[in-house]
């Protein structure tokens, strides 16, 4: 039987929760004994090369890529998991939701404290770059969302407990330790 | 200014848990609290500002900006909106000039929503400069501003004054109590006020304990904790002193039961308070009023004043050595959670009205960390009738679990809304045989923390083994649209009242209103419906207090009683959709850096 494949990709997010995913450590090794990786940071593949099994999504959607990138996911990994609060809730992207979206370019580009190299004034609106949302969507509100593993980050053992129990099929074993978070 | 703020604060004695006080006052006398009081209070108190800031914030009647020389606060409860609101909001803004959440630009006018006052017999009904005006119509909003613009007094802008003692020269308000509509067989019980005292005085303090305890006196609030075992917890308490907190922060939409006995029977509530404590020896006491019932003040200090005249309050009562016992008034400002026993206590100490986490509960450390029982307004008048009629007379009348009777605030779709005593364990059938209504769709029984009840279920009995309520009662008639008209009513209420400490309770209830607003937008699924339910059984053990608990309550219920009416707005078998909408979601942003939005 050839091995599943994975897929991951960080959206609005720190990238916090694939650092986490990298904190499993030596039990790289295994995994990769155990899953065949396509588009990821991990393995640098940029675009999807066949059908996967599963996609992990780190952050949530901020902006028009986000939602092109998420929609790609859904239409390539047969499971999609929202990996983290950005994920699963906009995290601290969506800090900006409920202030206009006006008043954030202004701060960022025009008048906060570390806009002094932008003399001209210049507001980021090339055709090429991602046209900015409203507000930060979470995944689920985007596309339809499998699995939800909570955290900031979620923990390593978390991650792999999680990953394991997709792929082996057996059930998902959580510890209070690996899902408590005070 | 500063000599003014600080006689407010000196009148307090310089006590910081006195800051809802100062606060309220200050208000009264700027329309606001400004800047430079907020430092004057906290330099008096010895606080920093912040710790000001954070008790002012929290409650809705405090602002920062003046909020008009006339201040209208406008009920947006469910029954308010079914009696015509939204049209009475419309004349408001038009004939004012200006928009609900705004001051006219003279700072004339301020127009403001606001939860529930206690008014749900006679809607539309706001609250002007603290005086209430009911049953509104757009021909009196216009006389109405036509007087403010002319400069007139509220207070002379009533009109005729309401039934009952509402005509009473103390309180000369145009609410009507709807009195009583049927003479019940307990708190209507007339009586001579004092003669329960009198009883109680001759017995020791235990035995009374012993008598609430036979009784099976359960708390009216909602709870329904057993009166008896919560004086005698108290008693037991060690303490440097015991205090006796009366609740009469009734924030429940649909309940208005208290503002009658406040109104009509305040004696009995007084001499109840005396009662207890007796029981508990308590030397102070605390009426909680809620800020919307500032207009029943004066009179309840009036009554107070006699009672303390006739040797039912003060000092050495009915001649007993040892027996002293006053109460105080402390008014609240405007939310809902201080209905929540803890939550009072937070907020008569001056603080935002966050519930405490229990244990230790307040009979344990309340008011001032010292031995405290808080008991409901009805709760207490009952206990006058028990003390002149024994337990067992009490214990006879009602169902095995739920002696006694219990008030009854109706309101919505019935001919005869109003307050009325039933004995525990009357069907829901009976109540709307007797308040006159008739096409019923559902009956909200206990407001929005309660259950909503289809047709099927008017068999079913109101007590705390069946029904339980706090006291709302609302008819919801056939032509309602029940998931529009009320369930989002009563999220966006809880959406407004939460504390926003437990973060379900700020943030779940936002998401299920989303999720619910998809589903009315044609956009929903079975899975939406399926998650509404599943997320909103998770409040019940997540949050800190009753009010987090519930707060899902108007979707559980509706779904469980009501599940037809959810399915019958999904149109998609498809088990996932989504309401995003690219063009819409990037049109701002792309008209602020001036670029064509490129969706495809």
């Amino acid at each position: 039987m050839s091995k599943p494949v994975l897929a991951t990709t960080s959206l609005a997010g720190c990238f916090g929760c694939h650092m986490s995913f990298l904190d499993i450590d030596e039990r790289i090794l295994e995994l990769i004994e155990l899953v065949e990786f396509n588009k990821s940071p991990i393995d640098d593949i940029k675009t999807f090369t066949k059908q996967c099994d599963i996609g992990l999504i780190e952050g949530g959607c901020c902006n028009s890529e986000n939602i092109h990138v998420l929609k790609d996911f859904r239409k390539n990994c047969k499971i999609l998991v929202s990996v983290g609060e950005c994920a699963i809730m906009g995290g601290l992207p969506a800090l900006r939701n409920g202030i206009p979206v006006e008043e954030c370019l202004r701060e960022a580009y025009l008048d906060g404290p570390t806009v002094g190299l932008n003399t001209e004034k210049i507001l980021p609106n090339d055709d090429e770059l991602p046209m900015l949302l409203d507000k930060v969507y979470p995944c689920h509100e985007i596309v339809k969302i499998d699995y939800y593993l909570p955290g900031c980050p979620p923990t390593a053992d978390l991650i792999w407990n999680a990953l394991i129990a997709l792929i082996t099929g057996d059930e998902l074993k959580l510890p209070y330790e690996v899902v408590k978070f005070d | 200014m500063k000599d003014k703020v600080q006689d407010i604060i000196k009148k307090y004695h310089d006590d910081k848990t006195r800051l809802m006080d100062i606060l309220i006052d200050i208000q009264a006398e700027y329309n606001c609290i400004p800047g430079e009081a907020i430092e004057i209070i906290a330099g008096q108190l010895n606080m920093s500002k912040v710790d000001v800031e954070q008790t002012l914030s929290f409650y809705h009647f405090f602002t920062t900006e003046p909020n008009g020389k006339y201040t209208v606060y406008l009920n947006d409860s469910m029954v308010a909106e079914m009696m015509g609101r939204d049209e009475i909001a419309r004349a408001f803004e038009e004939e004012a000039g200006t928009t609900f959440g705004s001051v006219t630009e003279d700072g004339l006018i301020g127009l403001f929503n606001t939860s529930d006052i206690g008014m749900n017999d006679q809607e539309p009904a706001a609250l002007i400069n603290g005086v209430p005006f009911t049953s509104l119509t757009i021909s009196k909003v216009k006389e109405l501003i036509a007087g403010f613009k002319a400069g007139k007094e509220v207070k002379d802008m009533i009109g005729q004054t309401g039934d009952g003692n509402n005509s009473d020269p103390r309180i000369m308000s145009m609410v009507n109590n709807n009195c009583l509509k049927r003479i019940g067989s307990i708190m209507c019980l007339e009586y001579e006020t004092g003669w329960a005292l009198r009883r109680t005085v001759h017995i020791t303090r235990e035995a009374v304990i012993e008598m609430v305890k036979r009784s099976n006196l359960r708390g009216r609030g909602g709870a329904g904790f057993p009166a008896g075992l919560k004086w005698e917890f108290c008693r037991k308490s060690e303490g440097d002193a015991t205090y006796l907190v009366c609740n009469a922060d009734e924030g429940e939409p649909g309940t208005f039961k208290e503002r009658v006995v406040l109104t009509e029977m305040p004696e009995q509530l007084f001499e109840g308070m005396a009662i207890a404590a007796y029981a508990i020896n308590a030397k102070e006491g605390i009426l909680y009023l809620r800020a919307e019932y500032i207009y029943l003040r004066d009179y309840l200090e009036d009554v107070m004043e006699t009672m303390r005249k006739d040797n039912l309050l003060g000092k050495h009562i009915l001649g007993v050595e040892g027996f002293d016992f006053d109460i105080r008034i402390q008014m609240g400002a405007g939310a809902y959670v201080c209905g929540e026993e803890s939550a009072l206590i937070e907020s008569m100490e001056g603080k935002r009205g966050e519930p405490r986490n229990r244990p230790p509960f307040p009979v344990q450390a309340g008011y001032m960390n010292q031995p405290t029982v808080v008991n409901n307004v009805e709760t207490l008048s009952t206990v006058v009738k028990i003390m002149l009629n024994g337990p067992d007379w009490f214990k006879a009348i009602g169902t095995p679990e739920s002696a006694g009777t219990k008030l009854l605030s109706v309101a919505g779709d019935c001919k005869k809304p109003g307050v009325y005593e039933f004995e525990f364990g009357t069907k829901v059938n009976e109540v709307l045989d007797l308040v006159e209504a008739t096409s019923v769709q559902a009956v909200q029984i206990g407001g929005p923390s309660g259950v909503c009840i289809n047709p099927e279920m008017f068999d079913r009995n109101i007590s705390f083994e069946d029904l339980s309520t706090g006291g709302a009662f609302i008819v919801i008639g056939k032509d309602r649209d029940l998931l529009q008209d009320v369930v989002t009513n009563y999220i966006d209420f809880f959406i407004e009242e939460s504390c926003s400490s437990c973060a379900p309770c700020r943030s779940l209830t936002v998401i299920l209103r989303g999720k619910l607003q998809k589903l009315l937008n044609g956009h929903g699924t079975m899975n939406d419906i399926d998650e509404l339910y599943r997320w909103g059984q998770f409040m019940k053990q997540a949050n800190r207090c009753g009010l987090g608990q519930t707060a899902a309550n108007p979707i559980l219920t509706t779904i469980e009683n009501f599940r037809p009416l959810y399915e019958a707005l999904v149109k998609t078998d498809e088990d996932y959709m989504s309401e995003f909408d690219m063009s819409k979601a990037v049109e701002e942003s792309c008209k602020y850096v001036d670029r064509v939005p490129n969706v495809h």
